[in-house]
């Protein structure tokens, strides 16, 4: 028996040293290669190592595979891995109904069912049967019988639990199993002990599949459309990683990249600090003040200086950010936005930061805000942040999020030689050089290197005299340079594209607008209500500071205005503070990524 | 006027035009005249070399300088300085900074940027009082100290800035003080030359809200009973007729009169610039004037890769590993497929 679905969404829940993480970029990465669109949602928790079996230790990696453009990876499952009853009780609401659930019932023991809170044994439950297609199978002693000829301990074998489970739904899904087992070559290329055995266990959950009694259905996806050219998987954090060095390939300008290790972003310095190959100079701080300082040392010193951090970071960074500001240095900083307030819930997505990013420093303190709109964005948004950083003379804030920073998607690679170079504004004349001399046009002060002969001069926190840089405490002076600051960001809106309806009806009944990771979930809510003949767009603003100069006609193009945000409506906050407009909101704040039911609900209110 | 590459320049050619605003009486002039001195005979043009300061009195120096400079934020030059050097080995960088900026607020930061090893020289200009901030007590502030934010009497006890630099992995450490022009400018001169990073604390008088505070260790009659100025290979002797020295008893160090004249005891403290357990038995001499000599000069000295060195050779070996790689094979990554 063989179904054909459109797409299709897979989870892998377990204990958080399980490997489900492994099990699903395995599954993910072969999905891409297949020919399939996909997105990706690791959701694991803070702990690295939570006590077995516990609900607060499930680790899960959901990844959703299709033939059209795949947007979200899914609001619900088609398939589910649970590899204990915690997993099952966290995750079961996930699965639709009909779903397949393949779980481990060694698992499913008496202190397990306790920990997850369960009095009888789901697995034994008629209802759930009715309800679903389930796979209870002892995965647990099917992995020990295969390994019996293996010198491993038993703790060992167990862990290749999840390349059985990952070669069951390999069969399910008719997949080749050959990538699957380059990956883990190359995974345990050192430990040959540990990769004969993940390759055994693999073909044994494979062929399983072939002799199991009872009926599985086969699902069949066909190919994606995708446009031509040569793909890879990408994640959020790397692309911002491979984004940053091709910025300083295009503006030949060396990179500083410092960072303090905080969740999510570390990703980010433990591919910078890889790259070290690639000419980058990637540190690890003391601490997030200690990271942009020093990439504000390197900046004076006429290095692109870029520092990632998170929320926590950001704040922690406040102060020098307004030093960078006073002293007009080109300093990036990448925030991989996780719910807060103060370390919240470090391993779950929100976009609570973007008015810490406008706003969270002292004084008048303008700077440029960013923020990506998809894993593989961030590569764009990244050069982006550092051309306008290194041509305007100014701080950069690029916003992330963790669902963008884990998520993954295929990426179509780009050609490097049609990325256009820029020239950043560097002081090279011979005249006479006052530090803040500004370009008539931009308003962007002249960056003089030290080295530069006739060129010195001194920096600082204090307020300065316009043009020759003399420290000044002259209250017209304050005022004038206030308001150059200001409008030297604001005229960054000449410098980049204007605000496009990226999905949807270019005017209408109603506008859906968003930020940030919400991209997805907003143009395929979007695509839906078109397709059901509603009047709908899609905006989706990458420049929040300052706004594309043509927004406000933009979504003055709609009767109603809908602002998504995974916060309590930041954005929402500045349209109408800055255009005097009347929005609507919908917020989630749940450390979870808002989906296309909630969304679509949301909208047919407003378009009743 | 600018220096062109090869013209020796003289100490004013390092003067801003900028006057300096310390109060009249400050230790802080000596200091700034004694690195122009050093920078002009030591043969830097203006262009090639950068200061960096924090927040406080002393942190006003770049203003005073016709070189590269940055007024940064309080405490947070050493990891400003650090970002700059690492991606510009070629300039010489200062760190201007003060017992508050330093040793309070950016703590951290120093003792980082001693533990790298980052080549520059930090000149930790210490008054054992907040005076940007008029009378406050600092961390280098004696115990039962009375200032404004202490009326009782401090409550805490002071850094020993040169054991906590020999702690934190200074491969450079010197103390010197600011009316000992000679001694400073030789100290300054060291400091520079060594390759690697270079602490160096300046005693300064605060003459406004802390005046007299190293009166033991400047005035001309008390100095020879108060001081041991420290040189390498040389036996530590001090006193007004050259009649008391250090002995090393039990692990100790222990002043003793060296009798008879001339004879001098066989534990006598050698001084060994190389030898960081020595620096530290000298360094932890910090008793009151009165009872225990205070020691000046090159405490220890030692070459160590640089940061910058290191990192260098951290790029090297990466590159020897992966050969050349190019932006678009980067971009590639391990696994691309063809969709067409």
């Amino acid at each position: 028996m063989s179904q054909e679905k459109p797409s299709v969404t897979v989870r892998f829940a377990g204990d958080s040293g399980d490997g489900m993480q492994l099990a699903g970029i395995n599954f993910s990465f072969e999905s891409a290669l297949e020919g399939h669109d996909i997105a990706t949602f690791p959701d694991y928790p803070a702990e690295i190592r939570a006590p077995r079996g516990t609900l607060y230790g499930v680790s899960g990696f959901q990844v959703r595979f299709g033939r059209e453009e795949v947007l979200t990876a899914g609001d619900e499952v088609d398939v589910l891995v649970a590899m204990n009853p915690a997993a099952l009780k966290r995750t079961l609401h996930l699965l639709k109904e009909g779903g397949i659930l393949i779980a481990d019932s060694d698992a499913f023991d008496a202190k397990n069912l306790r920990l997850a809170g369960y009095d009888t044994n789901p697995l034994e439950n008629d209802d759930l049967k009715k309800k679903y297609k389930v796979l209870s199978l002892p995965i647990t002693s099917l992995v020990r019988e295969a390994l019996k000829d293996s010198p491993l301990s038993v703790k060992l074998k167990d862990r290749t639990r999840n390349m059985f489970v990952l070669g069951l739904v390999f069969w399910i899904f008719s997949r080749d199993l050959d990538i699957a087992k380059d990956l883990i070559r190359r995974k345990f290329a050192n430990k040959p002990e540990i990769l004969s055995a993940n390759l055994k266990v693999l073909e044994a959950g494979y062929y399983l599949g072939e002799t199991l009694e009872i009926e599985i259905p086969k699902i069949k996806v066909s190919k994606a459309s995708l446009p031509e050219g040569r793909y890879r998987t990408i994640t959020g954090n790397q692309a911002t990683a491979l984004g940053l060095i091709t910025a300083s390939k295009l503006s030949g300008l060396p990179l500083y990249f410092v960072s303090y290790p905080i969740t999510p972003a570390s990703d980010i310095l433990h591919d910078m600090a890889r790259y070290r190959y690639m000419d980058v100079v990637a540190i690890q701080a003391e601490d997030e003040i200690a990271a942009i300082s020093s990439a504000i040392g390197a900046a004076y010193g006429g290095a692109i200086g870029v520092t990632a951090t998170s929320g926590p970071g950001l704040s922690l960074m406040s102060e020098a950010l307004g030093l960078a500001v006073m002293t007009e240095l080109p300093v990036i900083v990448i925030d991989v936005q996780r719910a807060g307030p103060s370390t919240g819930m470090p391993t779950k997505p929100e976009q609570a930061d973007l008015l810490q990013a406008m706003f969270g420093r002292h004084g008048e303190a303008p700077l440029i805000v960013l923020a990506s709109a998809t894993p593989s964005d961030n590569f764009y948004m990244a050069i982006e942040a550092v051309r306008l950083a290194t041509t305007h003379i100014t701080p950069v804030i690029l916003l992330s999020d963790l669902y963008l920073a884990n998520g993954a998607e295929p990426w179509i690679i780009p050609d490097v030689n049609n990325l256009p170079k820029w020239k950043p504004h560097i002081w090279r004349g011979n005249g006479d050089y006052k530090p803040y001399m500004r370009d008539e046009e931009t308003l962007a002060r002249w960056w003089a290197i030290p080295g530069t002969e006739g060129a010195q001069h001194v920096v600082g926190g204090l307020e300065k005299e316009d043009v020759t840089g003399n420290v000044s405490y002259d209250p017209v002076n304050h005022e004038k340079m206030v308001r150059l600051r200001l409008e030297k960001v604001k005229r960054v809106a000449d410098d980049i594209p204007e605000q496009e309806v990226t999905t949807g009806v270019p005017e209408g009944d109603l506008v859906i607008v968003g930020w940030g990771s919400t991209y997805g979930v907003i143009r395929s809510v979007v695509k839906q209500l078109v397709e059901q003949g509603y009047s709908v767009g899609h905006v989706h603003i990458r420049y929040l500071n300052p706004f594309p100069s043509n927004l406000q006609e933009v979504l003055g193009r709609f009767k109603k205005i809908l602002v998504v945000e995974m916060n309590m409506g930041q954005l929402a906050f500045l349209l109408r503070g800055t255009f005097l407009m009347n929005v609507y909101q919908f917020n989630k704040v749940q450390g979870v990524p808002i989906t296309e039911r909630e969304l679509m609900s949301e909208a047919l209110k407003l378009l009743k | 006027m600018t220096g062109t590459t090869g013209t020796i320049l003289k100490p004013s050619d390092f003067q801003s035009s900028q006057e300096p605003r310390w109060c009249p009486g400050c230790g802080d002039y000596a200091i700034l005249k004694q690195v122009q001195t050093v920078l002009a005979e030591k043969g830097y043009q203006p262009h090639e070399v950068v200061f960096i300061s924090g927040i406080g009195c002393s942190s006003r120096f770049p203003y005073y300088m016709n070189t590269y400079g940055m007024h940064t934020i309080h405490g947070r030059a050493p990891a400003i300085a650090t970002g700059l050097k690492v991606m510009r080995p070629d300039l010489s960088v200062w760190v201007i900074t003060g017992d508050g900026d330093a040793l309070a607020i950016g703590g951290n930061h120093l003792i980082h940027a001693l533990r790298r090893n980052v080549d520059i020289n930090i000149l930790l200009f210490n008054n054992e009082i907040y005076g940007l901030t008029k009378g406050q007590y600092s961390p280098t502030s004696e115990l039962y100290k009375v200032t404004k934010s202490s009326p009782w009497g401090t409550a805490e006890n002071p850094f020993n800035p040169v054991l906590l630099a020999l702690s934190a992995g200074a491969t450079f450490v010197a103390r010197t003080i600011d009316r000992e022009v000679k001694h400073q400018r030789e100290i300054l001169k060291q400091a520079d030359d060594h390759k690697g990073v270079s602490f160096v604390e300046i005693y300064q008088n605060c003459n406004v809200f802390n005046d007299g505070a190293f009166a033991d260790f400047t005035d001309k009659k008390k100095q020879p009973e108060t001081t041991i100025f420290l040189k390498h290979g040389e036996p530590a002797i001090f006193g007004v007729n050259r009649d008391k020295c250090l002995v090393v008893e039990n692990g100790r160090l222990k002043v003793v009169k060296i009798e008879p004249e001339g004879s001098l005891p066989g534990n006598v403290y050698v001084h060994d610039e190389t030898s960081l357990e020595k620096a530290m038995l000298v360094a932890s001499l910090f008793g009151p004037a009165e009872h225990v000599p205070r020691p000046f000069g090159v405490f220890y000295r030692v070459r160590k890769p640089t940061y910058e060195e290191q990192l260098r050779q951290q790029r090297d070996r990466a590159k020897e590993k992966m050969g050349e790689v190019s932006l678009q094979d980067l971009l590639y990554g391990d696994e691309t497929w063809q969709v067409k």
